[in-house]
């Protein structure tokens, strides 16, 4: 696509690689089939082509009002386009900085602002993201649906834990932010599987959020930082061994994938971003690798009761690592049997703080998701990111599980 | 400029969110697939209800303001291209399937449905949507409909226009028409051929009823591999004169394998200076017999290399290459034109030669992508169109490439559509008395020329002004009219 850049613009880093992006699309419009909000919306102005040329204009100097900020607000960043892309158009890295171009340019208002600050502020921070949960529960009756849908019960009290042998295989595990909280028992099953097949899990000290909720609320600088204080937390435990870092919310694992993209300006941080995000394995990435081991563990164990799962698979592992079949396959192995799904390739609606600051859009997508996912009759439906566990689960009283809790 | 009164017309008939006026939400439609033509619109309809439909087109009817159709904006000829003055009707929120009938196998569906959602819906009954196009993912068929689009599979199974059973449009003057019907024929003047491939002329399409066909029992695809481009063209007439009717059978050559192969991992061998596609299907005993058939075909046109798909999932994939060849090409320069002319299978040895020789004289690449078995050529001529009159020299060499194909008693478009684009080639495809007609046919249906206007067919002064520029054998073309 011919383009012509902004004086100011065209000889920064950022203008140059938003060039680059925006000179591989041709325009074909494939991408709008596959976008949610399109589907949706019908509006080409809410789908990645139109997105793209919103961006295109502000890069060239046009003037930028709300307009565009709004249509690039509602963009899932689920990157279902980069996986329909012939050109290879690198759309979610155009967004970031269109994103951030447009609210350099467009003034929110202040309401906008506040809520933005506060999800950016509160939801990476465990502690008071943990106590605030709290809070919640009691408070539940009082809450807007949209908030209160989303608060699960108490996890059951962690019964019957196994005492954890220490290998001499290990791997780091990411917490996370709203995960432990959450659902604790996602990180324990995980630990309970590893240890099956061998491998320690170590969760580092100062590890926390991976830094994709500030960033994709355009607190970009507080996203990095949350990405150099996980690389600190982590380096020593490289040094020492550990063979991967290991994730089990793929929102996560996507983020960590790219920290050395996004830190790669850094000369502190580049070259050990570029590391970690080379060590960065999803938990089904680690099993397939480890099948024969996982094989021996479940016959050890014995065969527990199959379920009919019906499969979500998250944006951020299907388009985002581009891990597609690897759960199924691994579910399969396990004893249980996959629902087929239509319109598997379609977001949830969660998308990180998405479904609280666009509702109408996010609940319509995820009463659109759970028709097909239900539509089978599952025993269970599982998905890979604790996003859309939570917003799947606002909406279906079929049990909502991570997969690896079902191994 | 529309008239600020008439904005406000279509104010009191629209809600807000489905008309753009401010120039930020305008410009993304200001082209469609074909990149090199835009216009920024005047403002942009996105309605979502026949009614709302109904009511624009008589406030432009009254009004005398032009309106353009668009789809999903997929096509490349620029038909859906904005003129001055007008409105852009987007039609893409007409987006349900209706009905399906597995028993009739026929599916009604709006004119924003994408082309492939109608097989999805259909294949839990063993049922499928046979035109193809490569866009086919996003494309819709009311865009189908306008262009009378093709794709691979038109070979065995026809164009849009032989997979329609009716449609039910809005004229100009927002009045009903129901054309063609369930059954295979009707009675009177074949209206539904007429609209079918009118380019928004004629009407604007509000429903579409598609014929289905049951899935082959079994389909089967072969790849060949030459080391010269000329034994591969030759190839394809070998294939159909050996009494093989194959459902695909498509053609790429070095650049395009080298595009596709990079999108869609497909393991076509990169090595070849042109591959071939054969599908086959039918029941187990024709294909199994096809595929032998073909294969000794291939083989003695001297392929180098003959391969039979292992299974569906590898069938799939050397079918994602073919389908994403053009927007792939853009992994391989910042822009492409794509071409579609189109030209008898006997031809292709001298034309892909000739075409060789056009692309050193212009000095531009050109990947070759096609539909090869029935001679529907779609050179992508590989430009960078921020480098100043490479955009000129890539029109020229794609005019060239047309004009080749009437040279050698083919046409200017196999399924793209004249559009904006080819719009002047009409002029070396048809005469005056052949142009005239066609201008009689559309004064019957839009006498006010409102409906896109100055696309798909071209005025006689057009005509006089391109003709002047290209006196042919010492004749000048249109020379009974007067020159300005």
């Amino acid at each position: 696509m011919q383009t012509q850049l902004a004086d100011s613009l065209k000889d920064t880093p950022e203008g140059r690689e938003a060039d680059r992006i925006l000179r591989t699309c041709v325009h074909c419009g494939f991408c709008l089939a596959t976008c949610p909000t399109y589907q949706i919306l019908g509006d080409e102005l809410d789908s990645p082509r139109g997105r793209i040329y919103l961006m295109k204009q502000m890069l060239e100097g046009a003037a930028v009002t709300n307009r565009t900020l709004t249509h690039l607000d509602r963009c899932l960043t689920c990157r279902n386009c980069e996986t329909t892309c012939p050109s290879g158009v690198e759309y979610g890295k155009l967004l970031d900085i269109g994103r951030k171009l447009a609210e350099s340019k467009v003034a929110r208002p202040l309401s906008q602002q506040l809520q933005r600050k506060a999800l950016a502020t509160m939801l990476p921070q465990k502690k008071l993201f943990g106590g605030l949960l709290k809070l919640g529960r009691m408070a539940k009756p009082f809450l807007p649906a949209t908030l209160s849908l989303k608060i699960p019960p108490s996890p059951l009290s962690r019964q019957g834990r196994e005492a954890i042998t220490p290998h001499a295989r290990k791997m780091l595990v990411l917490a996370g932010c709203v995960q432990p909280a959450l659902a604790p028992q996602i990180n324990e099953a995980a630990t309970r599987v590893l240890d099956g097949i061998g491998i320690s899990l170590i969760e580092a000290e100062n590890a926390g959020c991976c830094g994709a909720l500030s960033f994709h609320l355009n607190f970009q600088e507080q996203g990095l930082e949350a990405m150099r204080r996980n690389i600190d937390a982590w380096w020593p435990h490289v040094q020492a061994g550990a063979e991967a870092i290991m994730m089990t919310a793929s929102g996560c694992g996507v983020t960590v994938k790219e920290y050395g993209h996004h830190l790669r300006h850094d000369s502190r941080y580049a070259e050990k971003a570029a590391r970690i995000s080379a060590l960065t394995r999803d938990v089904s990435e680690v099993l397939l690798s480890e099948e024969a081991a996982l094989r021996g563990w479940l016959a050890r164990r014995g065969p527990r009761e199959s379920s009919r799962v019906s499969f979500h698979a998250p944006c951020t592992l299907q388009h985002g690592q581009k891990i597609t079949g690897v759960v199924e396959a691994l579910l399969t192995v396990a004893g249980h049997t996959i629902m087929p799904v239509s319109e598997s390739n379609l977001c949830c609606g969660s998308a990180g703080t998405y479904s609280l600051l666009e509702p109408d859009i996010s609940s319509k997508l995820r009463d659109r998701k759970l028709g097909h996912l239900s539509a089978p009759q599952p025993d269970v439906i599982a998905t890979a990111n604790i996003g859309c566990l939570t917003h799947l689960q606002s909406g279906t009283p079929i049990p909502v599980r991570h997969w690896v809790e079902l191994l | 400029m529309i008239a600020p009164k008439i904005i406000r017309r279509l104010q009191s008939v629209l809600p807000p969110d489905c008309l753009l006026l401010a120039t930020e939400d305008l410009k993304p439609f200001e082209t469609d697939g074909l990149t090199a033509f835009r216009n920024i619109p005047d403002v942009v309809a996105l309605p979502e209800t026949e009614n709302q439909v109904k009511s624009i087109l008589r406030i432009c009817h009254e009004s005398g303001t032009p309106i353009v159709f668009r789809g999903a904006g997929t096509g490349v000829s620029g038909g859906a291209l904005p003129v001055d003055g007008a409105v852009l009707l987007a039609m893409t929120r007409f987006n349900r399937i209706l009905s399906i009938d597995p028993l009739a196998r026929l599916a009604r569906v709006q004119p924003g449905v994408r082309n492939l959602a109608i097989s999805e819906a259909a294949a839990p009954f063993n049922l499928y949507y046979a035109p193809d196009p490569s866009s086919q993912i996003a494309c819709t068929i009311g865009g189908n409909v306008a262009e009378n689009s093709g794709g691979v599979h038109c070979l065995k199974y026809g164009l849009t226009v032989h997979n329609v059973l009716s449609i039910r449009v809005l004229t100009i003057e927002g009045d009903e028409l129901v054309i063609g019907s369930e059954a295979l024929d009707s009675p009177g003047y074949d209206l539904l051929a007429l609209l079918t491939g009118s380019e928004g002329m004629l009407a604007v399409t509000l429903e579409v009823t598609v014929k289905l066909l049951p899935k082959p029992e079994r389909t089967q695809v072969v790849l060949a591999a030459f080391d010269d481009i000329g034994k591969g063209g030759a190839a394809v007439g070998a294939v159909i004169a050996g009494g093989v009717l194959p459902a695909g059978l498509e053609m790429m050559d070095r650049l395009a394998v080298e595009a596709a192969e990079a999108y869609a991992h497909a393991g076509y061998p990169l090595n070849a200076k042109a591959i071939l596609l054969v599908e086959v299907d039918g029941t187990q005993e024709e294909v199994s017999e096809d595929v032998m058939r073909v294969r000794e075909i291939l083989l003695a046109a001297g392929a180098t290399e003959v391969r039979t798909a292992r299974d569906e999932a590898e069938q799939k994939k050397f079918w994602a290459g073919r389908k994403a060849a053009f927007p792939a090409v853009g992994r391989l320069a910042p822009d492409y034109y794509c071409m579609d002319g189109t030209i008898p299978r006997k031809s292709l040895p001298d034309v892909l030669k000739r075409m060789a020789a056009l692309s050193e004289q212009h000095a531009l690449p050109v990947a070759n992508v096609f539909h090869a078995g029935d001679g529907n050529l779609h050179p992508l001529i590989l430009y960078d169109a921020n480098r100043p009159g490479e955009w000129e020299k890539a029109e020229r060499f794609g005019a060239d490439i047309l004009e080749l194909c009437v040279a050698h008693g083919g046409s200017i478009t196999g399924e793209h559509g004249v559009g904006i684009e080819k719009i002047n080639q009409m002029c070396v495809q048809f005469g005056s008395a052949e142009l005239g007609a066609f201008h009689g046919i559309k004064a019957c249906f839009d006498p006010d020329g409102l409906l896109n206007p100055g696309k798909a067919v071209p005025t006689l002064h057009r005509c006089a002004e391109y003709g002047a520029m290209h006196v042919r054998g010492g004749k000048l073309p249109f020379a009974e009219l007067p020159r300005f």
